[in-house]
C-alpha cells in the first residue's frame, strides 16, 4: 500500500505471555457520556508498561474517546463525564481530586494534526520543560537537542532552531510535536492517529520512531490504519460502537481473532 | 440550446458585473470626493505653525497645538483604562467562561454598547462624572472615550481567541500546561495580530469622536495638561470653528479635519499591515 510498510524496520514479535508484564494503567468498568449519550460502555483493559497498544475500530467507535480519558482532556470541554476507574499507579485518575495538569505531565499526547505553538523550534520543546524543572540554560538546550535527536529532527533543525516551529513542513511539525511531547519525559504516551495526516515517508519515520521510544515509554496509539496497528503495536484493542470488543496481543487480533466482528473488521468488510 | 443557455448566462453575468461595479464606483466616489475636498481644503493651511501654535482669537492665526495635544493625552488615557478591561474581559469570553451563560449575556449587552450612539455616552458620563465634579475635564472625556474602547477591543479580543484553534490548547494542555500559562502564551500569542488591530481600530475610532467630548472634556482655548479641567481635542474644535463665522477658523477646521482624516488612515494602514504580517495558522 505504501512506501511506510517497505521502509518499516522487522518488529520482533513477543508471545503472548503475560507472566513478565506489568500493567501501568489499569481501565476498570469505564463509561464515558457526551452529555446524555454513552460513548463508551463497561471499557475494562490493561495497558502494559513500555509496550504499544494499539485502539482500533471504525469511525466512532470510542477509541479516540478512551485516548482522552487517559489524560482526562475531556476535562477541558463541558458535559463530559467519566465513570468508572483508571488506575495509574494505584490512583483513579479520573477522580476529581486528580491535579490535572501534573497528570498531563506524566502522561503526554500527540494529536492527529501537528500543533506547533505560535513560537520558535526551540521554544516549542523548552517551554514545556520549564514548566516543571527549574534547569539552566544549558540544560534545557541539552534536553531540547537530545529531544530533538529522539524524534529525529536534529539534523533537519539544528540550524534553524530560532525559527518558527510553523515554518516546518507537516512531517516536521508532527515530529516536533513527538520531541516536546518527549521533552517533558512523561511515563506514558499516547499517540491519537499521528499520522493521519502525514505521507507516506513522514509515516514511515514516525513510526520508527514509536518503535524506538517503547523502550522507555508505555505508548497507546489509537489509529485508523490497521497495517500501522499490527506494524507498531503488541496489543491491539478493537472497539466498536462504544464497546472494547477484544484485546490481545496484536498478533493473535490480526491472524487468528475470537469475534467475528473483529474478523470482519481486520479483513475490511466493514468500517 | 447549451450554447444558447450559455450566452444567456454570460450576459446576465455582464449585468451583474455592471451593477457590481456601479455600486463600488458611487461608494468610493464619496470616500474619494471627501479626501479630496479635504486635501484640497486643509493642505493648504498644513505649515509648521499648525504643530507649534495655540488656536488662535477670532481674527488672527495660531494653530492647532493644544487641540492636537489635548486629543493625543484623551485617547492615550482612554486606551490605557479600556485595552486591559476589554482584553481582561474578552479573555474571559473566549477562555474561561466560553460555554457560561453569562458570557451569552455580557456577549449580548456588549453588541448593544457597540452600537450605542457616541453621545449617550458622552451624556452618561457628564451624569456620572462632570455633574458631581461640578466641572467639565479631561478626565470625563478619557472615561466617556475608554466606554467606546472596551466594547471594541472586547469583540475582537474575543473573535480573535476564538479563531485559535481547539487543538492548539489541547495540546498545550496535554504537557501539563495550567490554563492561565495556556492563555498568556499560546492562545495570545497566536491571537496577537488581530487582538493588536482591534486595539488600533479602537484609537481610530475615538480619534474622530466629538459628540463624548462636547458634554465630558468641553474645550479649551489654552494650553492645559490638567486632566481635571477641561481640554481641547481636534474633533471639539474642528466643530466650533467650523461653525464659526471667522476665515481663519474655519481654514483651522479643514486642517485639524485632514489631520484626523491622515492619522486615522495612518491607524488603518497600520492596523491592515499588522494583520497581514500574521504568520501562517
Amino acid at each position: 500500500m505504501n512506501v511506510a510498510m517497505v521502509n518499516t524496520p522487522q518488529v520482533n514479535r513477543i508471545a503472548a505471555d503475560l507472566s513478565g508484564l506489568s500493567e501501568r494503567i489499569s481501565i476498570r468498568k469505564l463509561d464515558f457520556y457526551y452529555g446524555d449519550s454513552r460513548a463508551l460502555k463497561a471499557i475494562s483493559l490493561p495497558l502494559y508498561d513500555r509496550k504499544v497498544t494499539a485502539f482500533i475500530g471504525p469511525s466512532g467507535c470510542g477509541k479516540s474517546t478512551l485516548l482522552r480519558v487517559l489524560n482526562r482532556m475531556y476535562d477541558l470541554y463541558p458535559n463530559q463525564r467519566a465513570e468508572g476507574e483508571v488506575l495509574f499507579d494505584g490512583t483513579n485518575i479520573i477522580s476529581p481530586k486528580q491535579d490535572l495538569n501534573l497528570l498531563r505531565a506524566r502522561i503526554g499526547m500527540v494529536f492527529q494534526k501537528p500543533t506547533p505553538f505560535p513560537m520558535t523550534i526551540y521554544d516549542n520543546i523548552a517551554f514545556g520543560i520549564r514548566l516543571y524543572e527549574r534547569l539552566s540554560k544549558s540544560e534545557v538546550d541539552g534536553r531540547v537537542e537530545e529531544s530533538l535527536k529522539r524524534a529525529g529532527l536534529w539534523n533537519e533543525v539544528k540550524d534553524k532552531l530560532q525559527a518558527n516551529g510553523l515554518s516546518l513542513s507537516g512531517g516536521q511539525q508532527q515530529r516536533l510535536c513527538i520531541a516536546r511531547t518527549v521533552a517533558v519525559r512523561p511515563e506514558v504516551i499516547l499517540l491519537d492517529e499521528p499520522c493521519s495526516a502525514l505521507d507516506p515517508i513522514s509515516t514511515a519515520k514516525i513510526e520508527e520512531l514509536i518503535e524506538e521510544l517503547k523502550a522507555d515509554y508505555t505508548i497507546v496509539i489509537v489509529t485508523h490504519n490497521m497495517q500501522q496497528a499490527a506494524r507498531v503495536s503488541e496489543f491491539t484493542a478493537f472497539m466498536y460502537l462504544g464497546e472494547l470488543i477484544e484485546f490481545g496481543d496484536t498478533q493473535k487480533i490480526f491472524t487468528t481473532p475470537n469475534d467475528s466482528r473483529t474478523q470482519d473488521y481486520i479483513t475490511g468488510r466493514f468500517g | 440550446m447549451r450554447a444558447s443557455l450559455y450566452a444567456r448566462r454570460r450576459r446576465r453575468n455582464a449585468v451583474a458585473m455592471s451593477l457590481s461595479l456601479l455600486a463600488t464606483m458611487i461608494g468610493l466616489g464619496w470616500l474619494v470626493l471627501i479626501l479630496g475636498v479635504l486635501l484640497w481644503q486643509g493642505l493648504s493651511g498644513l505649515s509648521l505653525k499648525v504643530f507649534t501654535e495655540m488656536t488662535p482669537p477670532p481674527g488672527s492665526d495660531g494653530g492647532l497645538l493644544n487641540p492636537i495635544l489635548g486629543s493625543l493625552i484623551m485617547t492615550g488615557l482612554a486606551v490605557l483604562i479600556g485595552t486591559p478591561v476589554g482584553i481582561l474581559a474578552g479573555t474571559y469570553m473566549a477562555e474561561y467562561g466560553r460555554y457560561a451563560r453569562t458570557t451569552t449575556v455580557v456577549r449580548f449587552i456588549n453588541d448593544i454598547l457597540l452600537s450605542a450612539p457616541s453621545i449617550i455616552v458622552g451624556l452618561f458620563i457628564y451624569e456620572v462624572m462632570v455633574a458631581p465634579m461640578g466641572h467639565f475635564s479631561a478626565l470625563a472625556g478619557a472615561v466617556a472615550l475608554a466606554v467606546i474602547v472596551v466594547p471594541v477591543v472586547i469583540r475582537t479580543t474575543e473573535d480573535m481567541l476564538l479563531l485559535v484553534p481547539n487543538p492548539l490548547r489541547e495540546a498545550a494542555a496535554a504537557l501539563g500546561m495550567p490554563r492561565a500559562y495556556i492563555i498568556r502564551h499560546v492562545a495570545y500569542r497566536a491571537a496577537k495580530a488581530g487582538i493588536v488591530t482591534g486595539v488600533l481600530l479602537a484609537i481610530a475610532r475615538i480619534s474622530g469622536e466629538t459628540a463624548p467630548l462636547l458634554f465630558t472634556a468641553l474645550n479649551n482655548q489654552f494650553w492645559s495638561t490638567n486632566l481635571n479641567a477641561p481640554m481641547a481635542s481636534l474633533p471639539a474644535v474642528i466643530f466650533q470653528f467650523a461653525l464659526s463665522p471667522y476665515a481663519e477658523w474655519q481654514k483651522l477646521a479643514w486642517t485639524g479635519a485632514l489631520i484626523i482624516t491622515l492619522a486615522v488612515l495612518t491607524l488603518s494602514i497600520v492596523a491592515r499591515a499588522v494583520t497581514a504580517s500574521k504568520r501562517p495558522s
